[in-house]
Parts: structure tokens; C-alpha cells; sequence
């Protein structure tokens, strides 16, 4: 069992650390929740499945002080890959404990599907998903509930680990679907383009959850979106102010995202914000080949340059 | 005395001091006719541009954005307009996805010494930007009519 060997590698590692982070349930049994293991006795309340979907390595950079463990699935494994080549960790301070990964579920999508009825209880029967509400037990095949980045996944196991829980996975996802429905959005008309866009963002109620939860925003104390000088938004509730504030925001993590989709997760208004940075990171790929977070020697691409850039052509009028 | 005769529109010039800005210079000491859309920005290099400032422009009240530097290679300071050039061309390939017009926004090089060149260069976008109209602008919170308290 995965549990039972994550927690025997978790009682190895606890004395190296000073805490060790990790996820325990939360206050309903569709919710889990970061735990922080100081002491052995804590290894108990640890658990491993679909459930688990926070990126916990958003705690690493303002840990520095601290020897941190961190329990990781593929995808958030690339945090630490970006972490290390923009030096917002010292890996050696860190101890990685990663598990391959089959794909998480979306909290949002599971309340949904049960009409947001109080949960009762939430089990994993093969590739499903039986949940207990008050109306009586409902079975949802786990596909429909995962998170678009778990259908399109690349990297089930993690890429930059000290210890592996169970046998590395390979990913079954076909590679050129990954970035399908951004080019299906793309088919749209300008004009459609615009009005998808002013009716997503015309719900963004600027709570910053997807900036806070984002964990390649680093410069929360000194964000460009509540600088009082240079004053880049003002705090008008208008659309132009919060399509500057997701501007800013993905701009800023331009060959810096690792598609962890923690900003769409986090969103309570359910906005897209996770396309327009998949959006990057397909011109990414096309411009520069480089996708982020894979390889910790790599410096992203817009902190460097080519004297010849044999794929940006000269635009003429 | 504007090459288009209609009403002006909004155009945002961002130039870089030591190439584009001379070559504007240029261009109106050799008394170069250029159509007068244009608000012109000095900026130390092209890689002082922020892409945000053209995102800002274009949702401000901007109907186009011109940012012009050096040629690559000329840079006054070795690798400005390097910099500028990835990100430029990385915001120019977000903006449709937006919904946003690309042809809103051009970048391109001129120097010091290319008057005729800056000349056509600032003809031509003005004349493209005419062509695409006004920017589909989202009226403020303080332009909508507000709800009467009786």
C-alpha cells in the first residue's frame, strides 16, 4: 500500500527535518487539508489518495530557514525544478518525497456533481468515485471529476525527488492532446475571443486567492497589483481593472508556470484563469521548445536571449 | 496635414532614447510629413519596455501601441532590445488570445539615422490602426449611468 510506505519514509526522514508537510483530512471527508508533521506521533493523521491536491511546495520559498520536508506528485515536482533554477530554494535544505501519480480529483467538480449536498463520506472503488450524501450514495467515474491538467498529464512521476514512494509511472496521455483546447478556443473569432474573456473576468471579484495560491508568485509583499507606487489598478471594480490584474499575473509567470492549476482551484468565482497561461505555455514550446520546471539547469526563456532568434520573424505591416 | 484625413485616434509610442527617438528627431528636421496620431514616449532602451505598459495603454484608452528600439546588435546598452524582443513578441502572440487585435500593437527597429524609414514606419501603423477603428473600449465605473437613490 502506498499509505503505509509513504509513512515508514516519513518516520525516515521526520528526524532529518524540522517539519515535514504533507496532507491530513479536512474538515469534510471531500476535503484535505496541509498538514504539518513535527513529531511521530502526527505520522498518523498523514493520507494518500485523489483527495490530496494542494501543491505543497508553495511553502518552500518562505521556509528558507527551515529544513522542510515536502510530499510532492508529478506535477508539483516541477515547482521544485523551477524553484531551483530561479534560487528560491536551497535544495539541500529540502527533502522531497515524491509519489507517482494517477490524477486528482477537482473538489469544485465533485460538489457539483452532488448538487453541492453535504458529503458524508468519499470512497475509490477502481476508477470511481462513491459519494455518500444525505440523498444516498452516488457513483462518479473519476474521469469526469479530475482537473483538466490531470486528463492532458505528462509527468505522473516526479521529476526531482530524494525518495520515491512505490514503482516510477509512465504517462498514458497522448502528448499532442495537451494543449487541444487551447486550439479549439483559438477557432474562435476575435469578437468571441473578447466576449468569452469579458464574462469570465466580469465575475473576478479580485480576491488574489489565485495569486496567493500561485507558488511562482513570490513577490506577494511587493505585488504590482496593490502598489500604491507605480499605481498599476486602482481599485475601481470596473472589467479594465481586472483584466489588468490577470494580465499582470500571468505575464509575470511568462516561462516561469508549471501548470500546477492551483489558481483555478483556488478561484471561488470558477474563472479559467489556468488557460491563459497554458496559452504561454504553448508559445513557449513554439517559440523557444522550452517547457518549465524539467530540468533544473535550464534558465527561463524570457531571462535570456539569442543574438539570432531563428524563430521570431520580423513583423511587418 | 495628417496622411489620414479623418479624426485622430490614440497611439502610444514607446522609443527607445538612443535609436528610435533620434530617428524621430531625424525625421522632422529633414521635415518628413507624418501623420499626427502618434504620442510619443522616451524610454532609455526598448528593454525598459514592460509588456504591461502596452497591455495598460491598450485597456486605457489606447487604440494602438508602437514600441520601437534599436536594431538588434546596435543596442547602446549590448542586449536591451534582445530582452525586448522575447517579450514583445510573446505579448503580440497573447493579445488575440485575449481578444485583442495584434495589429493594435507593433514592434519594430529603427536608428537614428533612418528619418524615411521611421517616417513610413509611423504612416503605416497609423494607417492600420485607422483601419481597425477606435479600440472597443469598456466604459468606466464612473461613465455608466449610476442607480437613482429616491
Amino acid at each position: 500500500m502506498t499509505l503505509s510506505k509513504l509513512k515508514e519514509l516519513v518516520q525516515q526522514v521526520l528526524p532529518e527535518v524540522d517539519v515535514l508537510i504533507g496532507y491530513k483530512q479536512g474538515f469534510d471527508p471531500v476535503h484535505a487539508t496541509p498538514a504539518f508533521v513535527t513529531k511521530p506521533e502526527q505520522i498518523n493523521d498523514l493520507i494518500w489518495n485523489p483527495l490530496c491536491v494542494h501543491n505543497l511546495c508553495s511553502y518552500l520559498p518562505f521556509m528558507k530557514d527551515k529544513k522542510v520536508g515536502v510530499i510532492v506528485k508529478g506535477c508539483d515536482s516541477r515547482t521544485i525544478v523551477q524553484y531551483m533554477q530561479e534560487k528560491l530554494i536551497d535544495r539541500t535544505k529540502v527533502r522531497v518525497i515524491g509519489i507517482p501519480c494517477r490524477g486528482v480529483i477537482s473538489v469544485n467538480k465533485v460538489l457539483h456533481a452532488v448538487n453541492h449536498q453535504p458529503i458524508e463520506s468519499i470512497n475509490f472503488e477502481g476508477g470511481n468515485l462513491v459519494v455518500k450524501t444525505p440523498e444516498g450514495p452516488k457513483t462518479i467515474p473519476m474521469d469526469e471529476v479530475m482537473p483538466a491538467k490531470c486528463s492532458i498529464c505528462q509527468y505522473p512521476t516526479p521529476l526531482n525527488y530524494d525518495h520515491l514512494v512505490g514503482e516510477a509511472i509512465q504517462s498514458d496521455k497522448p502528448k499532442e492532446k495537451v494543449f487541444e483546447d487551447i486550439k479549439e478556443f483559438e477557432k474562435l473569432s476575435l469578437e468571441e475571443r473578447r466576449k468569452y474573456w469579458e464574462k469570465e473576468f466580469d465575475r473576478c471579484i479580485r480576491c488574489y486567492a489565485c495569486r496567493n495560491a500561485c507558488p511562482m508568485c513570490v513577490c506577494q509583499d511587493q505585488c504590482l497589483a496593490e502598489s500604491r507606487d507605480s499605481h498599476w489598478t486602482s481599485q475601481r471594480d470596473d472589467l479594465t481593472e481586472k483584466y489588468m490584474f490577470h494580465m499582470i499575473h500571468s505575464l509575470h509567470l511568462a516561462g516561469r508556470c508549471i501548470e500546477c492549476g492551483e489558481c483555478e482551484r483556488v478561484c471561488p468565482m470558477e474563472i479559467p484563469v489556468a488557460k491563459i497561461k497554458k496559452k504561454i505555455g504553448m508559445e513557449l514550446k513554439e517559440l523557444f521548445d522550452y517547457v518549465p520546471g524539467i530540468n533544473p539547469e535550464d534558465t527561463p526563456p524570457m531571462y535570456t536571449f539569442k543574438a539570432e532568434e531563428a524563430t521570431i520573424q520580423e513583423h511587418k505591416l | 496635414m495628417s496622411v489620414v484625413a479623418e479624426k485622430e485616434l490614440r497611439i502610444i509610442g514607446f522609443l527607445c532614447n538612443w535609436c528610435s527617438y533620434g530617428g524621430a528627431d531625424t525625421a522632422g528636421v529633414s521635415r518628413f510629413k507624418q501623420p499626427t496620431d502618434l504620442r510619443i514616449i522616451r524610454v532609455p532602451c526598448s528593454g525598459r519596455v514592460n509588456p504591461l505598459f502596452i497591455v495598460k495603454a491598450l485597456l486605457n484608452g489606447a487604440d494602438g501601441v508602437l514600441v520601437s528600439g534599436c536594431h538588434p546588435r546596435d543596442c547602446h546598452y549590448s542586449e536591451g532590445n534582445y530582452y525586448a524582443r522575447r517579450r514583445l513578441e510573446m505579448l503580440k502572440r497573447m493579445l488575440p488570445f485575449l481578444g485583442i487585435d495584434e495589429r493594435r500593437f507593433h514592434y519594430t527597429w529603427v536608428s537614428a539615422s533612418e528619418g524615411a524609414r521611421w517616417q513610413k514606419t509611423v504612416t503605416d501603423f497609423t494607417k492600420v490602426i485607422h483601419e481597425l477603428g477606435p479600440m472597443n473600449r469598456q466604459p468606466a465605473v464612473s461613465d455608466k449611468p449610476s442607480a437613482k437613490i429616491t
